[in-house]
């Protein structure tokens, strides 16, 4: 019920979620090691980009 | 049984027209459960080192952060965003059975990190239960 021990900001859980998922990704969708390569840092980017997209568009509906 | 099974999508592997099962023996279910019980262990048991090693530091990784962020871990359903949560928390196998009996995690979300760390538990569930189906399809041959 105490403080948490790791207080990360929204964009950092964010970016942390991001690599997480994109690594797990990229090992069970692909099957050589370059495409899973490939395809996590393509889930990685897609990931941040539609995380700071949709933060803009929430950040112009508010206004 | 799991001789056969091998046997069966041996002819095509040999043509180089497909993925080959991996060698190795036994319940074909195995890499399934164990990779459910702990994370990567499906992989481990069928010899993807590399692999399971990027899987289990992944899905614990996303699941201890969680627990440090004092996420929600579901002890019960008391309606259907409850019940969808512990399914998720479930697919998280032993680790999730741990936490629940060293008391960890937090039993009520108080403040905003800890809604983060609770959505962390149960995606790293779902990871873990997407990475134990991938090794279920290594052992069938149904990926390479």
């Amino acid at each position: 019920m105490g403080n948490p021990i790791f207080q990360p900001t929204h964009f950092a859980a964010v970016v942390l979620f991001a690599l997480f998922a994109s690594t797990v990704f990229g090992i069970t969708m692909r099957e050589t090691p370059r495409s899973m390569f490939r395809y996590g840092i393509y889930c990685f980017v897609f990931f941040l980009a539609a995380a700071i997209a949709l933060s803009w568009l929430m950040y112009f509906i508010a206004q | 049984m799991a001789t056969e099974e091998t046997k069966k999508v041996a002819p095509s592997a040999g043509s180089n027209s497909g993925p080959q099962p991996v060698p190795y023996e036994g319940f074909v279910y195995l890499p399934l459960i164990a990779g459910w019980l702990v994370p990567g262990g499906g992989h481990f048991l069928l010899r993807k080192w590399g692999r399971g090693a990027l899987l289990a530091a992944s899905i614990l990784g996303m699941f201890v952060l969680g627990l440090a962020m004092q996420g929600k871990v579901y002890a019960n359903a008391h309606d259907i965003l409850d019940l969808l949560g512990l399914a998720g928390d479930l697919g998280n196998g032993l680790p999730y059975v741990s936490s629940r009996m060293l008391s960890l995690g937090d039993v009520q979300v108080m403040v905003t990190t800890a809604d983060y760390g609770t959505r962390f538990i149960v995606v790293a569930g779902l990871l873990n239960v997407i990475a134990a189906v991938d090794a279920h399809n290594l052992r069938t041959g149904r990926k390479s």
